[in-house]
C-alpha cells in the first residue's frame, strides 16, 4: 500500500476523550435482581418489569448468533455494567442546570445542549450511556403535537402509546441481542408524529458511551401516524478504552397509512487502536414497519466506527403500495469488521423496495454486505433493486457480498447488482499527474464512490459524513 | 540564438520489477519543439514516458534527467505534474462517480495555486472551460460524465488533450495520442495540440505510426530500439520508417556499433 493511502487511513480518533463525572451504576452481572434494579431505578410500571423480565427469560435460552463473518473473543454477559448514570446533584428544572461537565463533554463533540446555541433546525434527544440528558426544543414540538423526548419520559408520561408500540416490530423473541436490549434497555429516544404533521425540524438522537465496562442498550420507538413525515438523525461517539464494550441497541419505526420515516445514521464509535484493541461492539437491531398502505421508510447509514458493526436496518413492507429503501456506506479499516445490510419484507402489493449499499474497505480490515430480500406469496408485483459495491483500499482488507433473495410470487420483479472495485495505484497516480496529492485523491474517489448514498442524508449529515470518511482514511493512501 | 531547454535527459536507465527496460537514453528538448518518439511495441517509448512522469512501478536506476534546471527525480509525481510537467495516457484511468468537472476544476486549481495564480470558483471555471471545449470540438455535456467512464477510446483521448488545453503544461508528452482514434477525430486531437503549441512549451509524441506526424509536424523524430534511442533526425526519417519499418535502423545502428 503507498504511503498516501496509509496516512489517509489512519486518523487519530476525535471523540476519545473521557468525561470525570460522577456515576451511578449498578453492579456488574445481569440477572433479575438487576433487571428489577433497572426497572425501579426509573420507576417504571409492572407492565414493563414484565417485559423485561420475560425478555430476560428468553435471553437465557438463547445462544448467540455465530453467522455474522465476524470473529471476535467470546463476551462474558455477566462481567458487563448494565446500568450506569450520570448522579444528577438535584432534579434538573431546565437545560441551564445540565451537569457543566456533560455540557461541556457535549460542547467538544459538537453537540451544543443549549436550544439556542443548537443547529438551527434540529431538535436533539441526548443520551449519555444509560440515561438521556436532555432533549432540545421538546416545547416547540408539542405545539404542533409531536412528542419527541426520552423513552423514560416517554414511559411515564405516554404509557399508552409506548405499551402499544413497544416490541411490536422487533418482538424480544426476535434474535439474542434484542431479547437482551428488550430486558436491560435504559434509555433511548420516543418519538411520536400525530397525524396529518410534517415534523417541521430534523429530529435528532445524540449517543455518548463515557463509562470503561458499561455497555449501552437504548431504545428508540418511532411512530408516524397517518399522513406524517418526520426526518431522524442518529450520531454516536465513545471514548478510547482499551477493552471492548457492548452496545446492543434497538430501533422501531412504525409508519401507518401515507406516512414517511426517514432515519439517518452517523456512526462513529470509538473503532479500537490500529492494533484492533479496544472498540465498541456493535450489534443492533433496527427494523421498520410500513404498516399502512402507501407508507415509506427510508434507513440512510454512514457506518465509520464500531470494532464489529453487527447491524440490518430493515424494512417490513406490509401496507399495500408501501416503499422501504435502505442507502448505507460502511466503512472499514485497521481490523475493524463489519457484517452489515438490510431485509426487505414484501408482504403487501405492489410493495417497492431500493438497496444501495457501498462497502469501503481499508488496512486489514473485513467488511461484509448482508441482505435479504423476500417476497411474500401475497406481494403481487412487487419490486425491489439492489446495488451492492465494494471499494477495496490496499491490499490486506476484504470485502464480501452476501445476498439473499427468496421470492414467492411469480409476478414481483427482482434485480441486484454487484460491483468490486479497488483504488489502486493507477487510479492515484493519474490524479498525481495531474497534480492532485494523495489524500485529495483518495477522497475524490470515495466520495464519488458514495455520491449515491450521501444525496440521501440530510444536509448537515451530508457534509459531516464527507469529512468523517476523510479522517478516517487519512494515512490509508501509500 | 538557442531557445531554453525544457528537458535534459543523460544516461537515463530505469527497470520495471527488476527487469531493466531503458538502458541508457539521452534527449534534450528545447522551448518550441515537436519530438517524436517512434519505435516498435516494448522498444520503451511508454516507459520513458512514465518514468519521467514518475510512475511508481518503474525504477531509475541510473542518469540524471533536469526538468526547467530542476533535477526532476527529487520531485514527487504531483510536483512535476504542478512543475508543468504532463502525460497525456495511453489508457486513462475511469473513476466511477466522481464528475469530470469536478475532476477538471481541482486538477486545474491546484496547478494554478502552485503556479502563484488565483483558483477559479465552479461558475468562472465554467467559463474558462466553455472555450477549451470549443477548441477540441467537445460537447459540453461531457462535464458532468463520470471521469472516463464508458468514455469511448476517442473521447478518452480528447479528454486527454482537454486537460492538456487547461493546465497548459511546459512540456506534454503524448502517449500514444492517436491510438484509436478514427480520422476525423484524430485531425481534432492534432489540430488542438497545434493550437496549443507556443513558442515557450514542447511536446514529446510518442507514436507507433507516421500518420500522426502528418497533422502535428515534428521538429526532431527519435527512433527507440531495446531501450535506446538509436536514431534522431527530421520528419523525412518518419516517412522512411513509414515505407521501410523499422528493421533497417536496427541493422545500421548494429553496424555502426560493430564499427
Amino acid at each position: 500500500m503507498s504511503t498516501v493511502l496509509r496516512n489517509l487511513v489512519n486518523q487519530p480518533y476525535r471523540h476519545g476523550f473521557v468525561t470525570e463525572i460522577e456515576a451511578e451504576t449498578a453492579p456488574k452481572g445481569l440477572n433479575e435482581d438487576i433487571i428489577a434494579l433497572i426497572s425501579s431505578k426509573k420507576n417504571e410500571p409492572q407492565w414493563l418489569l414484565e417485559f423485561r423480565l420475560k425478555a430476560l427469560r428468553h435471553w437465557q435460552t438463547m445462544a448467540e448468533p455465530t453467522w455474522p463473518n465476524v470473529k471476535y473473543p467470546k463476551i462474558d454477559f455477566q462481567d458487563i455494567i448494565y446500568y450506569s448514570a450520570p448522579k444528577p446533584k438535584k432534579k434538573l428544572a431546565s437545560m441551564d442546570e445540565v451537569d457543566p461537565e456533560l455540557r461541556r463533554t457535549f460542547e467538544k463533540l459538537g453537540v451544543p445542549l443549549h436550544e439556542q446555541k443548537a443547529l438551527a433546525g434540529v431538535a436533539v434527544d441526548v443520551i449519555f450511556d444509560s440515561v438521556s440528558v436532555t432533549t432540545t426544543y421538546k416545547q416547540r414540538l408539542a405545539e404542533v403535537g409531536i412528542i419527541f423526548c426520552s423513552m423514560s419520559e416517554a414511559v411515564r408520561d405516554h404509557p399508552e402509546l409506548v405499551r402499544k408500540y413497544l416490541g411490536s416490530v422487533v418482538p424480544y423473541t426476535d434474535n439474542f441481542y434484542a431479547a437482551l436490549n428488550s430486558a436491560v434497555f435504559t434509555d433511548g429516544s420516543f418519538c411520536y408524529i400525530p397525524k396529518g404533521v410534517r415534523c417541521p425540524m430534523e429530529l435528532s438522537t445524540y449517543f455518548r458511551i463515557n463509562t470503561q465496562q458499561s455497555g449501552q442498550f437504548e431504545r428508540t420507538l418511532i411512530v408516524a401516524e397517518e399522513g406524517s413525515y418526520v426526518s431522524y438523525l442518529e450520531g454516536c461517539t465513545a471514548p478510547k478504552f482499551d477493552t471492548n464494550q457492548l452496545h446492543a441497541a434497538v430501533v422501531e419505526l412504525v409508519a401507518l397509512d401515507n406516512a414517511q420515516i426517514k432515519y439517518s445514521t452517523v456512526q462513529n464509535w470509538y473503532a479500537g487502536d490500529e492494533n484492533g484493541v479496544g472498540g465498541i461492539y456493535n450489534f443492533v437491531t433496527k427494523r421498520g414497519l410500513c404498516k399502512g398502505v402507501d407508507s415509506k421508510i427510508s434507513w440512510t447509514q454512514v457506518e465509520t466506527g464500531s470494532a464489529i458493526t453487527w447491524k440490518y436496518p430493515s424494512c417490513v413492507l406490509l401496507g399495500d403500495n408501501s416503499i422501504g429503501e435502505f442507502y448505507s456506506v460502511a466503512l472499514t479499516n485497521h481490523h475493524q469488521q463489519a457484517d452489515t445490510g438490510t431485509k426487505m419484507v414484501h408482504i403487501g402489493r405492489n410493495t417497492r423496495s431500493t438497496i444501495v449499499s457501498k462497502g469501503i474497505s481499508a488496512g486489514q480490515s473485513n467488511n461484509s454486505y448482508r441482505g435479504l430480500v423476500k417476497i411474500g406469496a401475497k406481494a403481487e408485483r412487487a419490486r425491489n433493486y439492489s446495488q451492492c459495491d465494494s471499494m477495496l483500499i490496499g491490499s490486506l482488507c476484504g470485502a464480501n457480498t452476501f445476498p439473499y433473495i427468496q421470492v414467492h410470487n411469480s409476478s414481483a420483479r427482482v434485480e441486484h447488482e454487484a460491483t468490486t472495485s479497488k483504488i489502486g495505484e493507477d487510479q492515484l497516480f493519474y490524479f498525481a499527474q495531474r497534480g492532485i496529492g494523495g489524500e485529495e485523491a483518495v477522497s475524490m474517489i470515495i466520495n464519488g464512490f458514495c455520491k449515491d448514498v450521501f444525496t440521501q442524508l440530510p444536509m448537515e449529515f451530508a457534509v459531516e459524513a464527507t469529512k468523517l470518511l476523510g479522517l478516517k482514511l487519512e494515512g490509508s493512501v501509500g | 540564438m538557442t531557445s531554453k531547454t525544457i528537458l535534459e535527459v543523460r544516461g537515463l536507465t530505469a527497470s520495471v520489477a527488476d527487469v531493466p527496460i531503458l538502458k541508457g537514453i539521452d534527449l534534450a528538448i528545447r522551448a518550441g519543439e515537436v519530438h517524436a518518439l517512434m519505435g516498435p511495441n516494448g522498444s520503451g517509448k511508454s516507459t520513458l514516458a512514465k518514468v519521467l512522469v514518475g510512475h511508481p512501478a518503474y525504477q531509475v536506476t541510473g542518469g540524471e534527467v533536469q526538468f526547467l534546471g530542476r533535477d526532476l527525480f527529487l520531485l514527487a509525481p504531483e510536483e512535476r505534474a504542478r512543475a508543468g510537467l504532463f502525460l497525456g495516457f495511453q489508457y486513462p484511468i475511469e473513476v466511477p462517480g466522481v464528475s469530470n468537472s469536478a475532476f477538471l476544476r481541482l486538477a486545474y486549481n491546484t496547478v494554478q495555486g502552485a503556479r502563484g495564480k488565483d483558483e477559479l470558483d465552479p461558475l468562472e471555471f465554467d467559463d474558462y472551460v466553455q472555450d477549451k471545449l470549443r477548441l477540441l470540438d467537445i460537447h459540453p455535456a461531457f462535464l458532468e460524465r463520470s471521469v472516463n467512464e464508458g468514455f469511448s477510446g476517442g473521447e478518452k483521448k480528447r479528454n486527454e488533450i482537454l486537460q492538456m488545453a487547461l493546465l497548459e503544461p511546459v512540456l506534454a508528452i503524448l502517449d500514444e495520442a492517436d491510438s484509436g482514434l478514427d480520422i476525423d477525430a484524430l485531425r481534432v486531437v492534432a489540430h488542438g495540440v497545434n493550437r496549443l503549441r507556443t513558442p515557450d512549451n514542447a511536446v514529446l509524441l510518442v507514436t507507433h505510426y507516421q500518420r500522426l506526424l502528418n497533422h502535428i509536424v515534428p521538429d526532431y523524430v527519435h527512433v527507440m530500439d531495446q531501450g535506446r534511442i538509436i536514431e534522431t533526425g527530421d520528419k523525412e526519417l518518419a516517412l522512411d520508417l513509414e515505407s521501410r519499418g523499422y528493421d533497417w535502423v536496427a541493422q545500421e545502428y548494429r553496424a555502426r556499433a560493430a564499427a
